[in-house]
């Protein structure tokens, strides 16, 4: 058994820096590098795609990202684990295989977690009078039945942890728990076993540190945002994971950005629900034991966390389609700035009026005056400019329509030095709601293959 | 004396669905028992009237010197529902930190606040 492993964060999101995981390969020795995807709305997005084109459905990111990274993790024998299988794994490791072909890697061992897709089998469940109500109003599946398209349990580690073992260098996943993917190595290179709650708890805790990238290293950080150095090369999150299940949180040598007390608070708070409750598949993990230390610089040890027995039930991310959105924005200029922006409101709003069209909401904010703290803003005498932000919700996708060309209108027909609509008229978006329900873990049994 | 949150906090805010939770952390240990005691759920739930249309509910980790609080139907239906340019309440959290405090004197004295002028401290108008 290893004294320790190095579990590295390449990424907190679809989207994120692109050039991270690379950094973590090249900026110093880890074991492991761990990728999270998917937020809920990209499973939504990717079923989309899979139902347009059946070779779709994971993260395309990875394809480019394994092309420079490949050489260096076969060489280094680093191990790589992410969802980017989306609502595909089979494809994504195809397009894998493809790809480590072309590049000469003839013996690389891929393995594919799957299984949580659960949409097949939704009618059959909901017969057997599994009711999928929802978490939070509690009302039945079937409210929304004929409107679903995606329907994906959160498996945990342990399926991750079988590809591990039956010798898989990469692994690629579905919808797993982005903390799932930081335990799972733990849980087998130091042979933890299901009933170890405390040290699993610790690794979920480390999971949750570093699932969201550089939001632990100085990203997004209130408390000294201007101090953080060297932005623009922040240091992703490492893990150096100890059998005990403590551990450290640090960050490659040389790299910008900051871990210390108050980042890794930062962090920790981020999602919280009930601290002394935090539900994973594999454990329950109590926030209020975490124990945290500077041990020197851009280190912060972990310990003294405390889990319990988890719940028998998985939880499913269910989206389905709930109407149309669209939000418009014109900008005007000084001076009366927020009062041209308050007339042209007061105008289209009338219009809505006027043709009679019904929305489930119309919903305005000023961009430079109250959009992110409401009615807790504070006045400011004669800004220099302000963005309208108007929107609507509703069922019917014509009206929605009709509410996009009205804003356009404006810029013709309502108050002067408007600018801002180069990008055209508002699109409406579909509305992809979810709905969070638990599913007993005996009925859904995770799926590993390693090839 | 007056004091805006900010000058004795630091935090981050996140969503579940139509829930934001605001996590609130002292600065010092010595201001976690103080903001234990002045921020009830009641006093942040009119703090953020017009914003949290559900319960505010409220947790505590001394061991952070921390406060996570859930602010229920507060984004106007949740991420890709909302109609809010702030989708997720990520700015939610500075928005708790303009809360205005009263701190008892001595306290003000003993944690060196009443000769320092802090730029955040800026009374709203």
């Amino acid at each position: 058994m290893k004294n320790f492993i190095r579990i590295a964060a390449g990424q907190g999101f679809w989207g994120d820096r692109f050039d991270a995981p690379i950094k973590q390969i090249h900026g110093g020795s880890i074991d492991y590098l761990v990728m999270d995807y998917l937020a809920e709305v990209t499973m939504s997005i990717l079923q989309k795609q899979k139902m347009r084109d059946p070779q779709q459905g994971y993260a395309r990111d990875i394809i480019p990202l394994m092309e420079e990274i490949l050489p260096e993790l076969v060489n280094k024998d680093i191990k790589v684990i992410t969802n980017a299988g989306g609502v595909n794994p089979i494809a994504c490791r195809q397009a894998l295989f493809e790809l480590a072909l072309r590049m000469g890697f003839n013996n690389l061992k891929i393995g594919i977690v799957y299984g949580d897709d659960i949409m097949p089998d939704i009618d059959q469940l909901l017969s057997a009078g599994i009711e999928l109500r929802h978490m939070d109003s509690n009302e039945p599946l079937e409210k929304v039945r004929s409107k679903l398209y995606s329907a994906n349990v959160y498996f945990g580690a342990q399926p991750v942890v079988e590809t591990l073992r039956q010798g898989a260098q990469i692994v690629i996943t579905g919808r797993v728990t982005d903390t799932g993917l930081t335990l799972a190595p733990m849980i087998y290179e130091f042979n933890w076993s299901e009933h170890d709650y405390h040290k699993l708890a610790s690794g979920i805790v480390a999971g949750h540190l570093i699932e969201c990238g550089a939001q632990v290293s100085g990203g997004n950080f209130l408390a000294d945002w201007q101090n953080i150095p060297d932005m623009a090369h922040i240091g992703f999150p490492i893990i150096e994971a100890y059998p005990s299940g403590e551990f450290t949180i640090t960050k490659h040598e040389g790299t910008g950005g900051l871990i210390d007390l108050r980042t890794v608070k930062e962090q920790l708070v981020y999602e919280l629900g009930n601290p002394r409750e935090y539900i994973t598949p594999e454990v329950i993990a109590d926030f209020t034991s975490i124990q945290l230390e500077q041990e020197a610089k851009n280190r912060v040890r972990v310990t003294g966390v405390k889990g319990k027995k988890p719940t028998p039930y998985y939880k499913v991310s269910i989206s389905y389609s709930d109407g149309w959105i669209s939000v418009g924005k014109l900008t005007y200029a000084w001076p009366h700035a927020l009062e041209k922006a308050k007339k042209a409101d007061q105008i289209i709003r009338q219009r809505l009026k006027d043709l009679k069209l019904k929305f489930d909401e119309i919903h305005t904010e000023f961009i430079g005056i109250n959009a992110c703290h409401g009615p807790l803003s504070h006045p400011i005498p004669d800004p220099n400019e302000v963005v309208l932000h108007i929107g609507v919700r509703g069922s019917n996708l014509s009206q929605v329509e009709q509410f996009s060309r009205e804003i356009t209108s404006l810029v013709l027909c309502g108050p002067p030095t408007v600018t801002g609509f180069g990008s055209g008229r508002s699109r409406p978006k579909e509305v992809v709601a979810f709905w969070p329900a638990l599913l007993p873990k005996k009925l859904v049994r995770p799926v590993v293959d390693v090839q | 004396m007056k004091v805006q949150l900010i000058n004795l906090a630091h935090g981050r805010s996140g969503d579940k669905g139509d829930t934001v939770n605001v996590g609130i952390i002292a600065y010092k240990p010595e201001y976690y028992p103080f903001l234990k005691r002045i921020l009830t759920p009641a006093r942040v739930k009119h703090h953020f009237r017009g914003i949290c249309k559900g319960k505010v509910e409220r947790f505590e980790l001394p061991n952070l010197w921390a406060l996570n609080f859930l602010l229920h139907k507060s984004l106007g239906g949740g991420g890709t529902q909302t109609l809010r340019h702030d989708a997720q309440g990520k700015t939610l959290s500075t928005a708790f930190l303009r809360m205005e405090v009263e701190i008892p004197d001595h306290l003000a004295v003993k944690w060196g606040l009443v000769d320092e002028k802090s730029k955040h401290r800026r009374k709203r108008k």
